[in-house]
């Protein structure tokens, strides 16, 4: 039986302030969790802390909601214990680039077969509107007492440069591409951030969804605003390293970095960087545990009524007097 | 005991002074004797003073003891720190070179050592030189011996026409136990052996080292005279093994089926890791090969995420650190209590407050581990007592995890973790695996997994169960894991919780929780590794005909206080040991039992006690002669 969209939904109430950004997140997961008909019961969606932490109460696979931080820790964790799950890591640009920076560059080095989608708007919503580590310098957002006085991370250019063999940017209001970056996140063999643009309508009143949509610069001709976003598939950027060639490299990475600083007048979505010539760490772990992926730590079994099966006398013969 | 015999080695940090003690070891081990080794290092790569005391017996021993037999030393600082702790009738073998170096030679003393061996050498009329205190060590009763290891060197050289051997002065190490065991007379094939032994994967540097030290072991034993200590040879009664601090807890992780280990390196509790990944790929009867992923962090946050992760997809988890490591896991720790993931922390302490002595030993951490994270949650502490101890303690906390659904904090520390000893093999036919109400299947499609239950104990699901999709959440949650804020909710989830405190302290056999070594209307209670010395002085005390009790408390949370209570009931005086500077154990017992121990004897120098001082203090006490509170102080 095809799996709808309408399998993947709680029945958990979303507090969410209306006109939220993350909805759109969790509606794209969930139809790209159909579209792709993975089973319910073998992915789960590993979430932070803040208003995105609760993404994982309100769609019906394993959900784990963990620590401010620390998301990547739990879900790699679960990955590598077991690595026919599929899973899909959340949280905000706060949990991910401010306190759980050096988790977001620990996991690129390893670059374990998984997704984190960062919910990023700038602010830290739940904790009422602090400045958050993608907030520009000098920007005042609605509950900041003085404007911000620290410079921004720049999220799809750490991602490259720590590691990651993917990197994508969406936006909350165009769910359909949104839903197919998922979906090419999802199916990326290696570890793949999507840096998702999501307006806080409560918070930050600079980086609006009227912002986004350029209502604020009206083409003369048209009469009509001029958005910001555009799709970097409606250009001709590649953003696929095709071989594995020094020079390649440097350019589509170079390429990628210099397409992610752009901002304010044109602020490119799509995929910025796709590298699946890096081993992902499950073939790491194969060429040093060869039937890693068929017996993973979460399939073997230890005992037989309830005594040990597994067969130390070689370990202990070597201390032996 | 009819063999009791203490022999050290030092030198700088890099120089090969665990190897030569390990040589040593096993020379007498594989002569039938029982070993108990403890090495003391500086948080140092090269340089610093090391040092391997290895105590050799005809019967069982658990500590060190004070002072030495024998003293080898190829660097002056090994003289300076230790020749005056040689026993009377004892032997040194030191470097003749060195006779003239002045104890202002030496740049890796600490200022105030420099002033009180100064002050030591000037009170007792002695040049501030290593023929100064070699004089002192003469008369106290010691042998002093002296060799040349450079011409050493230089004559096997010649011997073997291999020029470069003159100058491998990092031969110095076997040079020195090689000596040691011609002058003890020691049959010299259990030394080749033992060298073959400890360089099997590389065959050169073997065939070099057994020609270096037969070489060494025939001039020691053609210059002096026998020894007056004897030792023959033994029959090996028992399967016996020769183990390392972190064997117990490392095997015992493999065979209790713990497959997932994360980690962020710290001193003492690397080892383990390093262990657990140089044996990743298992052996499984009647079966395929098993592994145990090992997995080094960023961190220890991330190393205590990572075990929790993997622990849900049904997997036995792990992680292991020191001090400053958990601390940073604690809420994390909080996490895994509010969730009920089964986790076992196995936490290798060391001395405190932050960094403090990082290479040295320390009970500091008993009440952290009992306290920390956040909120109130049920967790397990757990504590062994020794390497073989830690083996089958192993096998249990992993049941208890996965049994009561609680993180388990394993207690060991350095003094545990740097020992060298022998003990009988290790038995896995002890060992069982109980995975309580872990799920491999579930049919009803109404499954929570935090369904109330009599026990307060849930069936439990992992990740990639069909029919198990479950949630999980930092914040209060209903039976499915979703957020409640209810407070009707919150009261039935903190009972659920709390409520197999009680159950654990009911279902967790007396024996585990408790042992109680002995009797006696004194009595010692204490835990960890706090636990050898004591075996060993109430041994002494014994040979004095005084009888003493001990009680070795296991299970420290939940506190047995009903069991004890019952233990202690014909106890008149109280003894509380450990190695920390408050008496940890002691104020659980004042708030448990609502009593305070009649002594306490303490340790917190960051060296081990030794048996030879708490048999001193203990007699005090016997005697009516001790202050409420005891503090040991031996050891350089």
């Amino acid at each position: 039986m095809a799996l709808k969209v309408g399998d993947f939904k709680t029945d958990v109430h979303n507090d969410w302030c209306p006109g939220c950004g993350d909805f759109g997140i969790v509606n794209a997961i969930q139809m790209a969790l159909a579209e792709m008909e993975i089973p319910r019961h073998q992915s789960a969606i590993f979430s932070g802390i803040g208003c995105s932490g609760k993404t994982s109460h309100f769609i019906n696979v394993f959900g784990v909601h963990t620590l401010h931080g620390r998301v990547l820790t739990f879900a790699q964790g679960a990955k590598i214990a077991n690595p026919n799950l599929e899973i899909i890591a959340v949280g905000g640009d706060g949990d991910g680039l401010g306190i759980g920076a050096g988790h977001f560059v620990a996991a690129g080095r390893r670059n374990v077969d998984m997704t984190y989608i960062i919910f990023d708007n700038a602010v830290y919503g739940l904790t009422k509107g602090q400045a958050s580590p993608t907030l520009k310098l000098g920007e005042k957002t609605k509950s900041l007492p003085t404007p911000n006085t620290n410079y921004n991370v720049n999220p799809i250019g750490l991602a490259i440069a720590s590691g990651f063999t993917f990197a994508a940017r969406g936006y909350s209001y165009d769910i359909r591409q949104l839903k197919d970056l998922i979906i090419a996140a999802v199916k990326h063999k290696g570890l793949a951030f999507l840096d998702v643009l999501q307006p806080c309508p409560t918070y930050n009143d600079i980086n609006t969804r009227d912002w986004f949509g350029g209502e604020d610069r009206i083409d003369e001709d048209t009469k009509k605003p001029m958005p910001r976003i555009y799709k970097l598939e409606d250009t001709d950027y590649d953003p696929v390293v095709h071989f594995s060639d020094e020079t390649e490299l440097n350019q589509k990475k170079t390429q990628a970095l210099v397409k992610s600083m752009e901002w304010d007048s044109k602020i490119p979505t799509g995929i910025f960087y796709k590298n699946e010539l890096i081993t992902p760490y499950t073939r790491r772990l194969t060429d040093k545990i060869p039937n890693y992926v068929e017996n993973p730590s979460a399939l073997q079994k230890i005992s037989k009524n309830n005594a040990p099966i597994t067969n130390i006398s070689q370990i202990l013969d070597m201390y032996k007097v | 005991m009819t063999v009791d015999f203490t022999w050290m080695i030092g030198g700088p940090q890099g120089s090969g002074v665990e190897t030569a003690a390990n040589i040593f070891s096993q020379v007498y081990s594989k002569m039938g004797y029982q070993i108990f080794g403890k090495r003391e290092y500086y948080s140092n790569i090269k340089g610093e003073h090391s040092y391997f005391a290895v105590r050799i017996s005809d019967e069982k021993i658990n500590s060190s003891i004070k002072g030495t037999n024998m003293l080898i030393a190829f660097d002056a600082e090994t003289i300076f720190r230790h020749a005056d702790d040689v026993l009377e009738n004892g032997i040194i073998i030191y470097d003749s070179t060195l006779e003239n170096m002045k104890v202002s030679d030496v740049i890796t003393f600490e200022h105030d050592f420099k002033q009180r061996l100064q002050s030591l050498l000037n009170s007792k009329n002695k040049l501030d030189t290593v023929s100064g205190i070699l004089e002192l060590a003469s008369e106290n009763g010691v042998s002093v011996n002296s060799v040349s290891f450079r011409s050493l060197l230089t004559e096997l050289s010649e011997k073997l026409e291999n020029p470069r051997i003159k100058n491998m002065t990092r031969m110095f190490n076997v040079l020195g136990v090689s000596l040691s065991l011609g002058m003890l007379q020691i049959p010299s094939e259990k030394l080749t052996e033992s060298i073959n032994s400890i360089f099997s994967k590389k065959k050169s540097i073997a065939e070099l080292n057994v020609s270096a030290a037969n070489f060494a072991y025939n001039f020691a034993s053609a210059k002096f005279e026998n020894s007056q200590f004897n030792f023959p040879s033994k029959s090996i009664t028992e399967e016996t093994m020769l183990v390392q601090g972190h064997y117990g807890t490392s095997i015992g992780k493999i065979i209790a089926g713990c497959r997932f280990q994360s980690y962020y390196p710290i001193t003492p509790a690397t080892d383990e890791s390093d262990f657990l990944e140089r044996n990743e790929i298992l052996q499984i009867n009647e079966d395929r090969p098993g592994s145990t992923l090992v997995v080094q962090t960023e961190d220890e946050i991330s190393a205590i995420g990572m075990a929790i992760g993997s622990s849900l997809t049904g997997t036995r988890s792990s992680t292991c650190t020191s001090g400053p490591g958990f601390s940073l896991m604690a809420e994390s720790l909080s996490w895994a209590g509010i969730n009920e993931i089964p986790l076992v922390i196995t936490l290798y302490q060391r001395s405190g407050p932050s960094t403090g002595l990082p290479t040295r030993h320390g009970q500091d951490d008993m009440l952290f581990a009992i306290n920390a994270g956040h909120g109130e949650f049920p967790r397990i502490v757990y504590a062994s007592g020794n390497v073989s101890d830690s083996f089958y303690d192993t096998a249990r906390v992993f049941n208890y995890a996965d049994v009561y659904q609680v993180p388990v904090i394993h207690l060991l520390d350095k003094f545990i973790a740097s020992s060298v000893s022998t003990c009988k093999k290790f038995d896995e036919s002890k060992i069982t695996i109980n995975r309580g109400k872990l799920l491999d299947e579930i049919k009803s499609e109404n499954y929570n997994r935090f369904e109330h239950t009599s026990d307060g104990i849930s069936p439990r699901s992992k990740l990639g169960l069909e029919n198990g999709i479950f949630w999980n959440t930092g914040d209060e949650s209903d039976i499915h894991g979703h957020i409640t804020e209810d407070p009707v909710v919150r009261v039935q989830m903190m009972d659920k919780r709390q409520s197999r405190l009680d159950h654990i302290l009911e279902n967790i056999p007396e024996d585990e929780q408790i042992i109680k070594h002995s009797d006696g209307e004194i009595c010692i209670v204490s835990w960890g590794s706090a636990q050898g010395p004591i075996i060993d002085a109430i041994k002494m005390l014994q040979n004095d005909g005084i009888k003493i009790g001990f009680i070795e408390i296991k299970l420290l949370n939940p506190f047995p206080k009903n069991l004890l209570k019952k233990y202690l009931s014909d106890v008149k005086t109280i003894i509380d040991v450990e190695a920390n500077y408050t008496g940890q154990l002691g104020s659980l017992i004042r708030q448990n039992l609502e009593m305070d121990p009649d002594y306490y004897i303490l340790k917190f120098t960051g060296r081990p006690m030794t048996c030879t001082e708490l048999y001193e203090s203990i007699k005090k006490v016997v005697n009516n002669d001790a202050e409420k509170r005891e503090v040991l102080t031996y050891g350089a």
